[in-house]
């Protein structure tokens, strides 16, 4: 479909009527992100899981004091996740088959290029905003939680113990210090330069070449670029991805293509819905009129009949009783003559 | 006809004297605790009464409040269409009670979701603050706030008879067909939408109930909800108002009752066929083996392929009964189905100790709106002509 566009657009720019087109009119044209935005490359390989980038983050985003400290390694212990207290979190995983030790791995939001969040949102608190991070607006935000159910990382988190202003808590890639020219808190905390900031196109070269040079020390993947369309953040590693907590089953659709053929339809059933049951009920209509008439037509047609019969034996009756009247006339008549002809001879008789 | 009327008001004064019957009892208790658990959710938040947590965001009320609630009020859209636009007029009796299920059903939608989003009081920010029109649940949204007022129009005709307000009636029943046109478009686009919000994660839902499909699935499954929940809810109302009933609903009953057993059986028989077409787009025969594989067998031939069969039984042996309990059977899958979707097909990749279980108290506040429906239910029902006509306008169809 988008060849025969793009085949009908030259034969315009032929026409000498390009001039009028915008030059990015395909639909299927994926959205590559803004152009030089901001990302952060995370090099699990380099990252020894000392929770620096934890406290910062807690520290820069005024997040309230963890349970147990940040210099406590034993958490590690356990599969973590971001809760509404914390934006990331840093999960250790045992890979012995492939390497000798362990790899720890930053969880946090990835910054989807086309965020399933802001695709879902309902009132729109979510925006992807031009430098690269994904931004949520707590004042027209209505608590329906349905950014949870969408975002296919699990990055929202809710106040749940909060009663009157729960908010969504995830990462904002510390859009308010990026507007003030300073890197994520993350990032600077980070003593290992296992995290890169930076545009995500240098990013990505940056992963390249660092596979490039080391083929045995990374899987030959660098995850983020493709999956759910593209995230800011990217990883690269030495452990199978599904190892150590990425889900590797995401496929490469941004988030919002999944719901758009559904909402499409929206307006094809406002437009034929009316045509379909307007048919369909001119149809039962016709057929209750059609019922209707045949049943005044069998009426009319009984009354004409009954009519008719009536008339008839109206007529037979009067005909019988003129008949009838004329008989008896005819027949005082005769009885009338008859006397007058017996009267007369008695007459006769006696004169 | 005056006479009768002054018996149905004694009788409603002997109604309200006998506070004290098993009905009153147990829903005052739902009601008592139902207000002190709103209580306890109003002030300390979502985390105080249920066990929904960042992995698992919705729970018992998504799952039945609303995506069950909804598909179990179509009963409104279902029969008006029969009625209205299909001429199907000998079910007339049938259609009150169908839109009053629906109005109440709605209205409770609405009622549950205050208790469910995080900040009730800001509901209407997605259509007067920011429309995020590029959300499903926009569209879920605006079409459930305008079905509701289009419901409270179809039912207001039965209100205004009680009130005695004939001139405004009149003006409400002038408006029955655009009404009913658009609550079939209303309804199509939300029940299918309800369905549709779950597109957009393909990674979380198990792939046996995840399709490109699952928009027309509910929509197809709130048809034959709707049509189930009308014969359910008529076999509930005769054991309890029969009083109330006139010779013409009493006389109606079993045709209608037979008649939406057709309508469902076949209604199902198409959704089956359309959940396995489902099942061969994504080739998913593989995973029909699998605990979840079972699962959904369970959902597909015990709550689907049965009721369309026992319905079809039901209808050539005009066995009543038959149809009447095979009606509860397609709702109690219709509940089978949603909880699938929303509570035990989401997540399902999730470890054990990850996987949501509702507490008792979201389930104390389901009952708690629920027996609000009921009471509110019986408080019309027992005043307003629904299930009789009102003897001033009993010759207008």
């Amino acid at each position: 479909m988008s060849t025969s566009r793009r085949k009908f657009l030259k034969w315009m720019a032929a026409a000498g009527a390009a001039a009028t087109v915008p030059e990015k009119l395909s639909a299927h044209e994926h959205f590559t992100g803004y152009p030089d935005s901001y990302g952060v490359l995370h090099d699990t390989t380099l990252c020894i899981g000392c929770r620096s980038c934890e406290a910062a983050c807690n520290e820069v985003n005024d997040l309230p004091e963890p349970d147990k400290p940040f210099d406590d390694l034993s958490v590690l212990k356990e599969k973590r996740r971001t809760d509404d207290k914390s934006y990331t979190i840093v999960n250790k995983y045992d890979v012995e088959e492939h390497l000798r030790s362990p790899v720890f791995r930053k969880f946090q939001c990835n910054h989807c290029l086309e965020p399933a969040c802001a695709s879902a949102c309902f009132v729109g608190a979510f925006t992807k905003t031009p430098e690269g991070a994904v931004v949520y607006d707590a004042s027209v935000c209505v608590g329906c939680r349905y950014c949870m159910i969408a975002c296919p990382f699990d990055v929202p988190t809710y106040e749940y113990n909060k009663a009157l202003e729960p908010r969504v808590m995830k990462c904002t890639m510390c859009h308010p210090r990026l507007k003030e020219g300073k890197l994520p808190g993350c990032v600077e905390a980070c003593p290992m330069e296992a995290l890169t900031f930076g545009k995500r196109e240098d990013l990505i070269s940056i992963a390249q070449e660092r596979i490039r040079k080391y083929p045995d020390r990374y899987v030959d993947h660098i995850y983020g670029i493709e999956e759910m369309g593209g995230t800011s953040w990217i990883y690269i590693t030495g452990a199978p991805y599904e190892e150590i907590g990425f889900r590797t089953d995401l496929g490469i659709t941004p988030a919002p293509e999944f719901t758009s053929g559904a909402l499409a339809m929206v307006p094809i059933v406002v437009g034929m819905w009316p045509v379909l049951l307007g048919g369909i009920y001119a149809i039962s209509k016709r057929k209750e009129q059609i019922a209707k008439k045949e049943k005044e037509d069998e009426v009319t047609r009984a009354v004409n009949e009954n009519q008719a019969k009536a008339d008839e034996n109206l007529k037979n009756t009067k005909e019988k009783a003129q008949k009838d009247q004329e008989f008896a006339v005819e027949k005082a008549v005769k009885k009338a003559l008859e006397e007058a002809e017996k009267n007369k001879d008695s007459g006769k008789e006696e004169s | 006809m005056a006479e009768e009327e002054k018996q149905v008001t004694r009788h409603d004064v002997e109604e309200s004297r006998s506070l004290f019957t098993p009905f009153n009892m147990i829903a005052g208790i739902f009601l008592i605790v139902g207000v002190i658990l709103a209580f306890k959710r109003f002030t300390g938040g979502l985390g105080a009464v249920t066990n929904l947590d960042h992995n698992n965001p919705w729970g018992f009320w998504i799952g039945f409040d609303l995506l069950t609630g909804v598909a179990l009020a179509a009963g409104g859209y279902v029969t008006a269409a029969c009625v209205e636009i299909f001429g199907m007029k000998k079910y007339h009796a049938a259609l009150r009670p169908a839109i009053l299920t629906g109005f109440l059903g709605y209205s409770l939608v609405v009622f549950a979701l205050l208790f469910d989003v995080g900040r009730p009081w800001r509901l209407p920010y997605p259509f007067i603050v920011n429309q995020g029109v590029t959300s499903v649940m926009f569209e879920v949204g605006a079409c459930v706030a305008l079905y509701l007022t289009v419901l409270f129009l179809e039912f207001s005709p039965a209100a205004l008879e009680w009130l005695g307000m004939k001139k405004v009636r009149k003006l409400a029943i002038r408006l029955t067909m655009v009404l009913t046109f658009l609550g079939v478009i209303l309804s199509t686009l939300h029940q299918s939408s309800l369905g549709a919000m779950y597109l957009i994660a393909p990674s979380k839902l198990h792939p046996l109930w995840y399709s490109p499909y699952l928009p027309v699935f509910f929509f197809v499954s709130s048809i034959a909800a709707g049509l189930s929940m009308v014969v359910f809810e008529s076999t509930l109302s005769y054991k309890n108002f029969r009083n109330k009933m006139d010779e013409e609903h009493k006389k109606s009953r079993n045709a209608i009752t037979i008649g939406f057993g057709r309508a469902a059986s076949l209604v199902l028989a198409g959704y089956f066929a359309i959940k396995i077409f489902g099942v061969a787009l994504g080739n998913h025969w593989n995973l029909l083996f699998t605990n979840m594989g079972l699962w959904f067998q369970v959902e597909m031939l015990g709550f689907v392929l049965l009721p369309c069969f026992l319905y079809a039984i039901g209808v050539r042996e005009k066995n009543v009964k038959l149809i009447r309990f095979t009606a509860f059977w397609t709702v109690l899958g219709i509940v089978l189905n949603r909880f699938n979707v929303s509570l035990v097909a989401f997540n399902w990749q999730l470890p054990m100790e990850a996987r949501y279980f509702p507490s008792w108290m979201e389930i104390g506040i389901t009952l708690f709106i629920v027996t609000v429906g009921l009471v509110v239910f019986r408080f019309i029902v027992t005043r307003m002509p629904i299930f009789y006509e009102h003897p001033e306008y009993s010759t207008e169809h």
